[in-house]
């Protein structure tokens, strides 16, 4: 008999590190020592959960959670879809996935962005959802537009959408971002160049998905998102108590 | 020929940005969308224990605040117990046990209200001392930075915690302690976390 044990550690050769100086703010916002290794206790392999009282049904509808009354966000409709795994390849249902991004031209509504491109008066530019028993979930929304940011001084990133994700412990928590497949800005992106495995990026790529896509409606994009695994682990001493 | 292993690999980390608060604190970005936005509350209405505030900056390495940083806590609630069915026990009805928390724009300082936590399981045997569980995300952090946050009124659990003593270098465990202090009658406990330089805060790989 067995039951979940720790999460398998982190593979950091696929991870970004903290310290990439081409992405110029990571030079004084990285830790230097090295990390101290944690084997799970209880307070890893918890973590919070989610229900469908903590959000609304159309928090996952970007092209009408921010929009007035017969009205519409101006862009490329496109449907943003796939599964919530872990390394095990199990679906994670029933955790919450909190996206964000700009609009079609490149703008974020937020107070601290001034990008000359307007704000679009019918987005917000973010949704959330909980995946179902199969670990599946969907937004509608518009393709972000590409925007320019202060790193060196014409850099431009790639279209993107920023995700968040639970999973059902608090060392799977992960926040990444989402590209489209055949975006040429991609491989010259010094964040998206952060990540030191090429395999690890295109798991990063939503690939066009014609067979979601809804003719004469919305472009699908599939994107699904991996989260760190459990081992299964035999009854042993070792792990009394856990 | 050998067989491959059906494993997937995690997917890579990115930075959250600067205008994460969009996504995951969006009053914070200049505008009301959902009809409650999540973590604010960590302990609901019937949480026992002590209440205390929790206070703090995150500071980079040229010795300045972040402002645009958002930190998630992950708690027990009084008896040691996390609200997960893995947690250890029974926990108040509407307790979590997270919280979700960013620095003033202005100053980098945040802060928050919540009960103090008691002592968990260890992993194998014995117990670990109060502690919060902190994941720290802005701009310029490539993937989350986990750690957490003791209670300088403990100083005996402290001594015996598991996860202290397997920082092999004495003098470094104290970035972890929170100094408590009082305000109002209520605790309040300062806990400055520092990236980078002499003083830097121990970070986990969980
Ligand atoms: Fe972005």
């Amino acid at each position: 008999m067995t039951q979940p044990g720790e999460f398998y550690q982190r593979d950091r050769s696929i991870q970004p590190p903290a310290f990439t100086p081409g992405y110029k703010t990571s030079v004084a916002r990285s830790p230097r020592y090295s990390m101290i290794s944690l084997q799970n206790s209880v307070s890893e392999i918890t973590g919070p959960r989610f229900g469908h009282s903590d959000i609304d049904a159309g928090d996952n509808d970007l092209l009408t959670n921010y929009a007035k009354a017969g009205e519409s966000p101006i862009g490329e409709r496109i449907i943003l879809h796939g599964r919530v795994l872990d390394e095990n390849a199990r679906p994670v249902p029933k955790t919450l996935v909190e996206i964000w991004q700009a609009n079609a031209g490149g703008r974020y509504r937020h107070k601290k962005d001034t990008y000359l491109a307007p704000i679009d008066p019918n987005f917000g530019g973010c949704g959330r959802t909980l995946t179902d028993e199969n670990g599946y979930f969907y937004f509608r929304t518009v393709k972000p537009g590409a925007y320019p940011w202060r790193n060196m001084v014409n850099n431009w990133r790639p279209a993107h959408i920023h995700v968040s994700v639970f999973g059902t412990g608090f060392a799977q928590r992960l926040i990444t971002q989402c590209y489209f497949e055949g975006d040429p800005l991609i491989p010259i992106c010094p964040i998206v160049q952060t990540i030191p495995d090429q395999g690890a990026i295109e798991q990063l790529t939503a690939k066009l998905d014609l067979n979601a896509t809804i003719p004469l409606d919305s472009i699908a994009y599939k994107f699904d998102i991996v989260l760190r695994g459990r081992r299964s682990t035999l009854f042993e001493n070792r792990l009394e108590g856990n | 020929m050998p067989q491959e292993l059906a494993y997937l690999k995690e997917s890579a980390s990115q930075t959250a940005g600067p205008y994460v608060h969009i996504g995951l604190a969006p009053g914070a970005a200049g505008f009301e969308i959902y009809r409650q936005e999540l973590g604010r509350d960590m302990t609901g209405p019937n949480a026992k224990g002590e209440r205390i505030r929790v206070e703090g900056r995150i500071i980079d390495g040229m010795g300045a605040p972040i402002k645009d940083v958002l930190l998630e806590v992950w708690q027990a609630n009084a008896d040691g117990h996390y609200a997960h069915p893995e947690g250890g026990g029974e926990v108040e009805e509407g307790f979590r046990g997270w919280g979700r928390v960013i620095s003033d724009f202005d100053t980098g300082e945040w802060g928050f209200d919540t009960v103090k936590p008691g002592a968990t399981r260890g992993r194998n045997v014995g117990t670990q001392a109060p502690h919060l569980n902190l994941w720290i995300v802005a701009r310029g952090i490539n993937i989350g930075l986990n750690t957490r946050m003791y209670f300088s009124d403990e100083a005996e659990a402290n001594a015996a915690d598991p996860v202290l003593n397997l920082i092999e270098w004495e003098n470094r465990r104290g970035t972890l302690i929170a100094e408590r202090t009082e305000r109002d009658g209520m605790p309040v406990y300062r806990f400055d976390v520092r990236l980078q330089g002499e003083d830097e805060t121990v970070f986990f790989d969980v």
